[in-house]
């Protein structure tokens, strides 16, 4: 705006300043309109690159371009969840600012609230009203990314924390407390066969061991990961290993379960 | 006389929309108003009104009640927000763009509109959340949310007191702007969202993203808070909410019929201009001026967000709230009973 005023006439005559300041007025305000407009479509080019490493969302979220769409960015989901699984996005997520994710590695959707509370939360729909139960939620698929650093397929048992003393995510023991769930690292094991993907997966029939050889002395098992898993994440927070051998990979399509528009 | 009050009604209205305050002709005025104007065009009534002003200048104290109390009322429903999850208070659920409020939806005006515009659903529960908000402040008076709950209005009057004081030193100038900008931004940010399919303008609005931080701790979105606020500091005075926010126009819009607002009072007004200086939306306090009042008294228009900062300015009492049905009998409010 400095150019503006260095460019103004010294001493102009006073119907023709006012012409003047009425037309810069005009230019400022279109700048400014300009400036804030170009934020907003810098927050879609943000998404863009962003969109190389989709976050997790939570159960029931709509297909991502729709999600995004229809997310209110209340928080509401995030105030129910028992385990504090769901974190509000940033303004580095660019469009992606103020909508909900899961970390898994640092807290998993474990379905303590039996019945995706985040899911009667939400007051758009974003996260879908048609899912009713845990097992109808699509959010991605575990996969074994890094077999090699699997105790089991090592033929390792597993014993101690699982993810050490500082580590401060939650999961529901149902023989400790069926209510409430209660932090990892106060609960120690001692496992001749490292299983705790299997052990603690919240889905029946999504996660199994499967032995690697037909020799009964072999002690190597590998996780399998059959159509049932709904990328809950619970397994990639267990993991021992670090990082973790089993990870979720996000399904950014085909996640709702009303079809492409519901 | 019910035309006179739909008059005003669309006047106000028009205001709100960026119409510049017209001076009214004789026969606009209502025959009291023509009366006091003819009174206070007096040469006695000039001089009493010039020593008038300079014995109230020499005893200048500034009031600041009503910013005290509007401050309370920022900080008591943000704090609701946060206390509601931090504390599990449970009363405010959400954020300001939506939330459960005691379990009822409640949802911002201009979020469900460019969240349905986006999204090309009509979202039942934004409806009855959009309705609800609506009902309220069709009563306690539409803009009212901009300076009695809206976070960014706060830290915008923090804003805007250092950049009035560094005006004073002439470091700084505030740069008008057209206030035009704030329509246009609300039909282009609802064109882009049908358009782009994303609700744009709430991934960049301070009012949402200072009601998150609060909440839930998201702090990147203040460095864009920030910049706004050095841009008010050192370039615009109240930019955002004068010149750009288009969720004011919604409740605006909402507080048409709001039976709560500011009333002027011709009689008493010295017509200084010290209500006009500290005002957010001076154009609605253009009928201070002198001979630019249809009646003796006035209601101030829609786009009035009941901030009070002009009743704390005003040294006379020229300016008051008023309740429509509990105050006491006034011109106006006879008209307004026999308009509605």
């Amino acid at each position: 705006m400095k150019d503006e005023e260095a460019a103004a006439p010294v001493a102009p005559a006073r119907s023709s300043s006012r012409v003047d300041e009425a037309r810069r007025r005009l230019l400022r305000s279109a700048a400014l309109g300009g400036v804030v407009l170009c934020a907003s479509l810098l927050t879609l080019l943000d998404h863009r690159a962003v969109e190389a490493a989709p976050r997790l969302r939570p159960p029931g979220a709509l297909d991502e371009e729709d999600f995004l769409a229809a997310c209110i960015k209340c928080g509401q989901c995030v105030q129910v969840c028992p385990v504090d699984a769901i974190r509000l996005s940033d303004l580095d997520q660019g469009i992606g600012n103020g909508v909900p994710y899961i970390a898994a590695r640092a807290q998993a959707c474990d379905f303590s609230c039996d019945a995706t509370q985040c899911v009667l939360a939400c007051p758009t729909g974003a996260l879908s009203h048609l899912i009713d139960a845990k097992e109808q939620s699509r959010m991605g698929v575990a996969r074994l990314a890094a077999p090699d650093a699997c105790l089991a397929r090592k033929g390792e048992g597993f014993k101690g924390l699982a993810r050490g003393g500082a580590f401060k995510g939650h999961l529901r023991y149902s023989d400790i407390d069926r209510w409430k769930p209660q932090p990892v690292a106060s609960h120690p094991y001692d496992l001749a066969t490292c299983d705790l993907c299997v052990r603690h997966c919240p889905i029946k029939d999504a996660i199994e061991l499967v032995p690697v050889s037909s020799d009964p002395q072999d002690r190597r098992r590998t996780p399998v990961v059959k159509d049932a898993c709904v990328g809950c994440g619970v397994c990639e927070m267990m993991c021992p290993a670090e990082p973790a051998a089993i990870r979720v990979d996000v399904r950014v399509k085909g996640r709702d379960p009303g079809g492409p528009k519901a | 006389m019910s035309s006179r009050l739909i008059t005003r009604k669309l006047r106000d209205l028009a205001l709100m929309f960026g119409v510049a305050p017209q001076k009214p002709t004789p026969a606009d005025m209502t025959e009291e108003a023509r009366e006091l104007l003819a009174f206070k065009k007096s040469p006695d009534e000039r001089k009493r009104r010039k020593a008038a002003i300079e014995s109230e200048r020499a005893e200048a104290v500034q009031s600041h009640k009503w910013r005290m109390i509007r401050w309370a009322s920022i900080f008591a429903v943000n704090g609701l927000f946060v206390a509601s999850y931090w504390i599990d208070l449970q009363l405010v659920e959400g954020a300001l763009t939506a939330s459960r409020v005691l379990g009822f939806h409640f949802a911002d005006v201009n979020s469900s509109l460019q969240l349905m515009l986006a999204h090309k659903h009509v979202v039942i529960n934004l409806v009855i959340g959009v309705t609800t908000v609506v009902l309220i402040y069709a009563v306690i008076g539409g803009r009212t949310f901009c300076s009695w709950v809206c976070p960014y209005h706060f830290l915008s009057e923090l804003a805007e007191m250092v950049h009035l004081k560094l005006v004073g030193k002439k470091l700084v100038r505030d740069h008008e702007l057209d206030r035009r900008l704030r329509i246009v931004m609300f039909f282009v940010f609802a064109v882009l969202a049908f358009v782009s399919g994303y609700p744009l303008f709430e991934a960049i609005s301070p009012v949402g993203i200072l009601s998150r931080a609060l909440t839930y701790g998201t702090i990147i979105g203040l460095i864009w808070v920030g910049l706004l606020l050095l841009a008010e500091i050192v370039w615009s005075r109240r930019l955002w909410c004068r010149y750009v926010c288009p969720v004011g126009l919604g409740y605006g819009l909402a507080g048409i019929v709001a039976p709560v607002r500011i009333k002027y009072d011709a009689t008493k007004c010295l017509h200084e201009g010290k209500c006009r200086q500290v005002c957010l939306v001076p154009h609605v306090l253009d009928i201070t001026k002198l001979g630019f009042a249809r009646d003796v008294e006035t209601p101030i228009g829609v786009d009035c967000t009941r901030c009070a900062m002009c009743i704390d300015a005003c040294p006379t009492g020229a300016l008051t709230f008023d309740i429509v049905g509990l105050a006491r009998s006034g011109a106006d409010e006879k008209l307004e009973e026999e308009g509605t």
